[in-house]
């Protein structure tokens, strides 16, 4: 269709030979973009005037912040562990569920074609919700509180882990497993044996990755009421509070940053 | 004793560290478990599970017009804070990335940048909605500037990744042909960075997509704010609208941006 609206241009070699180079599509593309991109500024009432203006305010609750407000820790401790706790417990339960749904999902290991599509949706559906999204609904049924916050991070991590994990045992070496299988051992022992070992690394790898992230969310999961530090966090905001806010950010950066040094350190020693 | 056994018995044995690590974990389980309780999960609960489940088989129709309220303006509006804050963020990653490109400046600046990265990284987008709103008040504009934001410290992160592994050799070749700094730019370092570039870019428009639909719960626009009013006026056929109408649209973005992040990638 572009080609015929935009005849590829002919060059006529030395030897008397004339290809045809097809024209470029990336004019058309950012044509497209620029459109978009003047739409969604419309539609967003975009403003440069507030922008600049006001943006002062920005830095303003930034240097507010620093240097943070070293009393208001001793309030901080208890949040700090239930968000700690919330993405420990719910990665650790949805990686232990993400094991059976992955293999329901592998299409190589279940010859039952429903079954495999059956879960492969369900995986995908609960990644399409965001967390905090799922996290609002569990508050309204299991009541505020961090076992809000446990189960939807444990519903995330079932679909993101159970998707790598399907991934990895579709793409696993099937030798040792057809192997296994012809020497008379069940499908479970041969999956047990064959395709379990080669996975496991991943599996595990992936898990904690996912933890790794899942504090990151669990942090701002307070917000909706499901326990942890972002209940502070807002209150402290609503307040302009900003030291204690400040004290409260400075608390999640650290936390954070030892547990990716210490979920790194595994991951190495895994891969 | 058999070679077979031989063998076995000079595998490395790890006993006492698994045995650590699983000690360690299921310590921290158990720790953990002490936070959970169900006493609060009582009928109301049951209700409103029913109430969702019931409300995701018939959901409000009539929030699918065109309106101000309906579904599909709302799910525009999210649609246009994801994008216009991507671009954002994209153009001011680019900076940030070779800034912190250690084969590019000086070891101390590329340090500090990838703090201030780290940083900006770290602190969750909702906390920057909600600095935000208070600048531009709420509305969509909060989350565009929000979204831009924090697009910043993964975009550059990944675009330092492309730029630390350019392939250096082709310049060398290009000099030794006599080609100027502005040839080097257009025909060598670019063609390698772009593609990478626009991959990373698209990818984390996917999840600004799902960062904008939980900014509005903040108040920073899009689809999250009817959501949670939605839901605290207890009006399952409208929540489940809303979300049905999340999903699809999340699937959508999600396939269309596999399949060019797959075109880029191999190139056709």
């Amino acid at each position: 269709m572009y080609d015929k609206i935009f005849p590829p241009r002919e060059i006529a070699l030395p030897n008397g030979k004339v290809v045809s180079q097809k024209r470029s599509k990336a004019p058309l593309i950012t044509l497209l973009i620029i459109i978009a991109a003047i739409f969604s500024y419309k539609f967003t009432n975009f403003n440069f005037t507030v922008l600049f203006t006001r943006i002062g305010e920005f830095f303003f609750i930034v240097g507010d912040m620093i240097p943070p407000d070293w009393s208001f820790m001793p309030k901080v401790w208890k949040p700090l562990f239930d968000t700690l706790k919330m993405s420990f417990l719910g990665s650790f339960i949805g990686a232990i569920i993400a094991l059976p749904a992955a293999i329901l999902a592998s299409a190589n290991i279940i010859n039952n074609k429903f079954i495999v599509t059956t879960t492969k949706f369900i995986l995908s559906l609960l990644r399409t919700l965001p967390t905090l999204v799922s996290a609002l609904i569990a508050t309204f049924i299991f009541g505020l509180g961090p076992t809000a916050g446990t189960i939807a991070i444990m519903l995330f991590t079932i679909s993101y882990v159970g998707k790598l994990l399907y991934e990895a045992i579709e793409n696993v070496d099937m030798g040792a497993f057809e192997a296994m299988e012809a020497l008379g051992m069940t499908r479970i022992q041969a999956f047990r044996y064959a395709v379990f070992s080669q996975v496991l690394p991943s599996y595990l790898s992936q898990s904690l990755f996912c933890f790794e992230g899942n504090v990151r969310y669990a942090a701002i999961l307070g917000y909706v009421g499901a326990g942890g530090v972002g209940l502070l966090i807002n209150e402290g905001l609503g307040w302009r509070d900003y030291p204690s806010v400040g004290m409260i950010i400075f608390a999640l950066v650290i936390t954070v940053f030892i547990i990716e040094r210490i979920s790194e350190h595994f991951r190495k020693k895994l891969i | 004793m058999s070679t077979l056994e031989k063998q076995l018995k000079q595998a490395p044995r790890h006993t006492g560290y698994i045995f650590t690590i699983t000690f360690i974990v299921i310590a921290l389980f158990v720790w953990s478990v002490t936070s959970i309780t169900f006493e609060n999960v009582d009928q109301k609960g049951i209700q409103v599970a029913k109430g969702i489940i019931s409300g995701l088989f018939n959901p409000d129709l009539s929030l699918f017009n065109f309106s101000k309220e309906s579904v599909p303006y709302l799910l525009v509006e999210t649609l246009a804070i994801a994008f216009l804050g991507t671009i954002i963020g994209a153009f001011l990653s680019v900076p940030f990335a070779f800034l912190s490109a250690s084969n590019l400046v000086p070891k101390p600046v590329a340090w500090l940048t990838r703090l201030i990265l780290i940083i900006i990284r770290t602190i969750p987008a909702l906390v920057y909605g909600l600095m935000f709103i208070r600048v531009t008040g709420p509305g969509p504009f909060a989350g565009v500037l929000t979204v831009g934001l924090t697009s910043i410290g993964m975009l550059s992160k990944l675009f330092v990744d492309a730029i630390e592994e350019l392939d250096v050799k082709v310049l060398e070749s290009m000099t030794s042909i006599g080609c100027t700094t502005f040839e080097k730019i257009r025909y060598g370092i670019l063609p390698q960075l772009f593609a990478i570039f626009l991959s990373v870019t698209i990818y984390r428009f996917d999840i600004n997509l799902r960062d904008a639909a939980t900014l509005g719960l903040v108040g920073a626009g899009g689809i999250g704010a009817p959501l949670i009013f939605a839901m605290r006026s207890y009006k399952w056929d409208q929540v489940g609208a809303i979300l049905i109408g999340l999903v699809v649209l999340v699937l959508i973005i999600e396939f269309a941006s596999n399949k060019i992040r797959g075109k880029l990638v191999k190139g056709s």
